[in-house]
């Protein structure tokens, strides 16, 4: 955790809260956007899909959609198959 | 030619992408098979490794993209895969499949038949992954399915054509393109449900783990169309009973006993 974000802590400034990302905990902040989970993640914006509470996130809204506590998200590719 | 939906394939041969060694295999693979038509499926994000990605090693301008619903055990998680496998292709193509049972892998003809209505009416060009049921397939035409694709055999079993007798009453009563799927394990028995007139044929396990998939991909590119080519050209009848090839006027029998 960087000194910003543990300073921002202290003042309770953002609050610390769990989604479940792909089904496991994932801890977060309460500033986190969906475009900045995946920047955070190394995930290629443009080879996934979102799925935020059985809800599917356009693309051209990644970077307005905060996360909220117990958000259940789900990250989707194509990978080889039949 | 091979027309569904409106869209037109010079290649009989659908490939499926599981189970390739790696990107370049499966690359070259696919461009020697000729095909027009992938499946590929969809899971979760693998976040050890969030850049693997697929798609950059396939190419859509030759290639219809045809996300499969695969891991789906109701109709209702298959709707589910089939909204995210439209977000992800930004297409309407999509293999309706629907696996209640891990061990067979097989169909589960209820839930399929619902969901196929269903993402018609949501605008999906829906092919449905069948057990090689005549009267299902009408169902399914019914409905709107753009084509019926009746198993051969249980997926990955490389059990060759099982249905025969059935996918020929599909066949036969079809008004959509019949494309037998699953369970083709050699390039005969793809050749057999192309000469009984089958439309296509989807293949995946016998040339992703053969020894060599690209050479593999070739032989069924060959055996499709072989097969093709016999059903067109109208194949002989079945006998019982032998027919001489040989003229039997004006042997030599008079000098020749035996031959008489």
């Amino acid at each position: 955790m960087d000194y910003q974000l543990t300073n921002d802590i202290f003042f309770n400034r953002h609050c610390i809260m769990q989604i479940h990302l792909n089904g496991s905990p994932k801890t977060i902040t309460d500033l986190m956007t969906v475009a900045g989970l995946l920047q955070e993640l190394g995930v290629p914006l443009t080879s996934v899909v979102v799925e935020l509470n059985r809800t599917i996130i356009q693309p051209d809204c990644y970077a307005t959609t905060s996360l909220k506590d117990n958000d259940q998200m789900e990250l989707i590719r194509f990978v080889g198959g039949g | 030619m091979l027309i569904i939906h409106g869209h037109t394939f010079n290649s009989r041969l659908f490939l499926g992408t599981g189970k390739f060694s790696s990107p370049t295999v499966m690359k070259e693979a696919i461009e020697a098979s000729g095909t027009e038509m992938v499946t590929v499926a969809l899971r979760r994000v693998d976040l050890d490794n969030p850049e693997d990605d697929i798609m950059s090693a396939l190419n859509r301008d030759r290639c219809v993209f045809l996300p499969n619903t695969s891991g789906a055990r109701n109709a209702e998680e298959a709707i589910r895969l089939a909204h995210l496998a439209r977000a992800a292709s930004g297409s309407n193509w999509l293999k309706l499949e629907v696996t209640p049972d891990p061990r067979t892998l097989l169909p589960d003809p209820v839930e399929t038949l619902k969901a196929t209505e269903e993402l018609v009416r949501a605008g999906f060009i829906v092919l449905p992954y069948m057990n090689a049921d005549p009267i299902l397939a009408l169902r399914l035409q019914d409905v709107g399915a753009a084509a019926v694709m009746p198993l051969g055999s249980p997926i990955g079993s490389n059990q060759g054509i099982l249905t025969a007798f059935q996918i020929e009453i599909i066949i036969d009563q079809a008004r959509v393109p019949v494309v037998v799927d699953a369970g083709i394990g050699a390039p005969s028995h793809a050749a057999l449900a192309m000469e009984m007139g089958a439309d296509a044929v989807l293949v995946n396990t016998a040339i992703s783990v053969a020894g060599d998939p690209v050479a593999m991909a070739r032989a069924f590119a060959q055996a499709v169309e072989a097969g093709r080519t016999a059903f067109v050209a109208g194949m002989g009848n079945r006998s019982k009973q032998a027919h001489a090839s040989s003229p039997l006027a004006g042997t030599l029998a008079a000098d020749l006993g035996f031959l008489a």
